[in-house]
């Protein structure tokens, strides 16, 4: 119990240091924000549940009125801005993650984590991201999806980075990767 | 760590937060539901005179934190003068700026321990279902601790990296450092079982 609580505890807190630090280079020169790519990693390291719970966690502080978002944004303004959708869909975006990493026990752990990463860190996040983009600015799906699909490539990006760290840990830590215990 | 509360002491400091969240639940669901221009900056004017009330430090600084929409403001009137409806663009950049400021309105005058007090609240008639709330206090108060310590194993990170590479630290550098969030868990795991558990 001790050690899902602190497990939890530090992966929430892995998001937020992410937001924190200043922004990694890809090979080709492009910064990615990986503040996203913590919440993946949560779903595809921790699991479902617990995963959920951790990014859960995160929201939660940020709600309460700490800086944790990248660029030091939080307090419950963030819950009214048009990307208030992607900040209540990190949760959901973690968990379908970890259902799909759970699933897919079969794979190479990496592989699996690439796609329960693309899955919920792209497909599901998106699709509530965009909701809510729709419902803040007053816009149709389809402008809305004009707007955002460009974040998507780097999205990708991240997606597998997220696989790549979660075969990463899997080697390193075994007995850490609950999502494959 | 240091939370987004306002150092400027205001009255509303004063009040307990529930009833604050409760207003601001109240005032979103109006500025949804009200579908005039004319009234949407209304509310704006109204929403800017309560952050200038409290003086020209306090408002500044809120207005730093609107600061950040400034995107999406330029994207939405561009937009709406390309669709010849420039009303209906103030009508929507009227109302995110109102719900925003309202919002961070409420975490600026309300201190963390006062938000915890309702998160508190919150769990109690779950906490008589069996729900563990106690843990997810605890919980919340490692993730506190946690950041700081975890931003700074990771800038030690990037020097180790600067120190032997002349390029920029790439995204290699993250497996050792959530190595090191998930030995930190560990031992810290150990440390709550050896004075008695959750």
């Amino acid at each position: 119990m001790e050690r899902n609580v602190a497990l939890i505890a530090v992966f929430a807190a892995l998001i937020a240091a992410l937001g924190l630090m200043p922004n990694l280079m890809l090979a080709s020169g492009v910064p990615i924000t990986a503040q996203s790519l913590g919440v993946m990693l949560c779903g595809t390291v921790l699991g479902a549940k617990r995963g959920a719970l951790a990014v859960l966690l995160f929201v939660a502080l940020v709600a309460l009125g700490l800086p944790l978002l990248a660029g030091g944004r939080g307090g419950l303004g963030v819950f009214a801005s048009p990307t208030a959708g992607f900040i209540i869909g990190f949760p959901i975006a973690a968990f379908a993650a970890g259902v799909v990493m759970e699933q897919t026990r079969q794979l190479p752990v990496g592989l699996a984590a690439g796609i329960a990463a693309a899955l919920g860190g792209i497909l599901v996040l998106y699709i509530l991201g965009v909701s809510g983009f729709m419902l803040v600015l007053n816009k149709s799906l389809v402008e809305a999806l004009v707007i955002l699909i460009w974040y998507i490539p780097g999205d990708l990006i991240k997606a597998a980075l997220a696989g790549f760290i979660t075969a990463g840990l899997a080697r390193a830590r075994p007995a850490s990767v609950l999502s494959r215990r | 760590m240091i939370s987004l509360t306002s150092p400027v002491e205001t009255a509303a400091h004063r009040w307990s937060a529930g009833p604050k969240l409760a207003l601001l639940c109240g005032a979103t669901v109006v500025l949804f539901a009200v579908g005039s221009t004319v009234w949407q900056l209304v509310f704006l004017m109204l929403t800017a005179f309560l952050y200038l009330l409290p003086g020209r430090v306090f408002a500044l600084s809120g207005a730093r934190r609107l600061w950040g929409l400034w995107p999406f403001v330029a994207l939405i009137l561009l937009w709406h003068a390309v669709t010849r409806d420039l009303s209906g663009g103030a009508l929507i950049v009227f109302r995110m700026l109102t719900a925003v400021a309202l919002a961070n309105l409420v975490t600026m005058t309300t201190r963390l321990s006062d938000m915890m007090g309702v998160v508190r609240w919150l769990l109690m008639p779950l906490a008589r279902l069996g729900f563990p709330a106690r843990r997810v206090e605890m919980a919340l108060a490692l993730v506190i601790r946690f950041t700081p310590v975890l931003a700074d194993k990771g800038k030690m990170l990037m020097l180790a990296w600067r120190a032997r590479s002349p390029k920029r630290p790439g995204w290699r550098i993250l497996i050792p450092f959530a190595v090191l969030a998930i030995d930190d868990a560990e031992h810290v795991a150990e440390a709550l079982r050896a004075r008695g558990g959750l």
